[in-house]
């Protein structure tokens, strides 16, 4: 009995995001190397998303410390708030939402530019010019991803727990000092190590499926809004499963 | 155009050129020469397979059967870094431009130079760039992006990139596609200067008679994937073949 249509359509899809991912390790360990272009990338890809993905961590970390407070307040816990709040955007909230922020702004730029040029052929004219399209476009970018998000993150969870410092002042008087040796002291290896190394993995799957996206690019501009679209999409739903699968990594590594 | 100076050396020879997708067959046992210095324009109609040939011919698309010999290579068999040396020979004028829209003129132009050159000064590359842009007579938009150029500027600034290198072959892919008719004699004006000034090999393909008959010094009509005719725009215009004829009605 053959399967049914959908299933074949994402077992195609799968095959080829996984042809595309080859090919990346294929290529990216081989001269030559982009190394001009990846720097650009660096700073488009990581520089150009620190406003954004500072504001939202900001908010982020104020608005959690409000909602949790009451609550703590109830228990008589109140003074542990800064260490609960510290593990949870360290450990989970601030990867996971500066993934999914990451990944709305450069997965979508991403697949958007990649098809729209291979719709106006420069992908073609780059090969002509002597250019490995591959290398130049897909290589760099998925490299620039990957080593940038995770820095966004620390920085990310740095301007959170700024957020949540403030969200402790606006009800009680607690000094940065005070805060922060509070969040520190709470924050043990198994916290941050898996954090900062599944930031790595959200960032190579933003960076791959947003190029596999665009690169794969058709039916003219109609295909390059889908392209855009569907890199978030599916660039999200990978955030949560690479999630999903860390937890149980760090499960069995006892890091829990 | 009677001008061009030629010669008997074949710089390009298409022998028996297959290619289909899936069940459509494209090329069908296409063979063409093209000697140094001739302007050769491949007439059809859209869709009959004249952009699916120029990219054979440039390494974009894998032929299924046949020769594409270019300076003594064939195409088809050769790796991908000597493909790479070949194409700084061979000019390519998309039909879409193919400018990069996040890079200036300048850059564009400079793009093909760094990747081919690569030990190529700045001083260099920068005259290089300004003489080219001065062949297509734009040397005021080098600092200008793409987007802020009308159609024919950009077609223009393509052709200046494609110039660049000094290519002993250029290959046209619908040059005058999208322009008004005034740009567009513009544009066929501008690559039958440009083949005089440095006797360049050009490969033209067109379904636009005004370019068949200005910058062709032969024309070969594409029908049904095969070299239908091969003969001069003057001649063709006596042929009582319906196939032919239809074209010049």
């Amino acid at each position: 009995m053959p399967l049914p249509a959908p299933i074949r359509s994402f077992l195609s899809e799968a095959g080829a995001l996984a042809r595309f991912t080859g090919r990346f390790f294929t290529q990216a360990f081989r001269p030559r190397y982009e190394f001009a272009e990846f720097t650009r990338q660096c700073y488009l890809v990581g520089y150009n998303s620190l406003p954004l993905v500072g504001l939202t961590a900001f908010i982020m970390g104020l608005v959690l410390t409000l909602q949790l407070r009451p609550s703590m307040v109830d228990y008589g816990v109140e003074s542990e708030l800064p260490a609960i709040v510290g593990i949870s955007i360290v450990r989970e909230i601030g990867p996971v939402i500066t993934a999914l922020i990451f990944a709305g702004k450069i997965g979508s730029s991403i697949g958007a530019e990649l098809g729209s040029m291979k719709v106006t052929e420069q992908i073609d004219a780059m090969e002509v010019s002597g250019t490995n399209p591959f290398k130049y476009l897909v290589v760099t970018r998925v490299f620039a991803a990957t080593l940038m998000l995770p820095v966004l993150v620390i920085l990310g969870d740095g301007i959170s727990l700024y957020g949540s410092y403030l969200g402790v002042n606006i009800r009680s008087t607690t000094s940065f000092n005070l805060f922060w040796s509070q969040v520190v002291n709470n924050l043990a290896f198994g916290d941050v190590l898996p954090a900062i190394v599944k930031s790595y993995f959200f960032g190579f799957a933003i960076g791959i499926i947003g190029c596999y996206k665009g690169y794969n690019s058709s039916k003219g501009t109609e295909g390059v809004g889908r392209s855009a679209n569907s890199a978030v999409v599916v660039a999200s739903v990978m955030v949560f499963v690479i999630d999903l699968l860390a937890v149980q990594v760090t499960d069995l590594l006892g890091l829990n | 155009m009677d001008t061009a100076n030629t010669s008997e050396e074949p710089v390009l020879i298409i022998e028996h050129l297959y290619k289909s997708f899936g069940s459509n067959h494209v090329l069908v046992d296409f063979s063409l020469e093209l000697a140094k210095g001739e302007s050769v324009v491949v007439l059809g109609k859209s869709g009959s397979g004249k952009s699916v040939l120029i990219k054979c011919i440039i390494g974009l698309l894998e032929p299924d059967e046949g020769k594409i010999v270019m300076f003594g290579k064939n195409i088809p068999d050769i790796k991908n870094e000597e493909l790479d040396m070949m194409r700084a020979k061979v000019g390519f004028l998309f039909q879409s431009n193919a400018l990069y829209d996040s890079m200036t003129v300048r850059a564009n132009l400079e793009f093909p130079l760094r990747r081919h050159w690569i030990k190529i000064s700045q001083a260099d590359v920068n005259t290089m760039v300004m003489e080219a842009l001065k062949d297509v007579g734009l040397s005021h938009t080098v600092d200008m992006m793409p987007v802020e150029l009308s159609g024919g500027m950009r077609k223009r600034i393509a052709l200046a990139r494609t110039l660049i290198l000094k290519p002993d072959i250029i290959l046209y892919d619908e040059p005058t596609t999208g322009l008004d008719p005034i740009t567009a004699k513009g544009i066929i004006e501008l690559m039958v200067q440009i083949q005089k000034k440095y006797n360049t090999t050009s490969l033209i393909i067109s379904h636009d008679m005004e370019c068949v008959r200005m910058a062709g010094n032969r024309v070969v009509m594409l029908i049904d994937g095969r070299c239908y005719a091969n003969d001069t725009f003057e001649r063709l215009q006596q042929y009582t073949d319906d196939k032919v004829k239809e074209f010049f009605e």
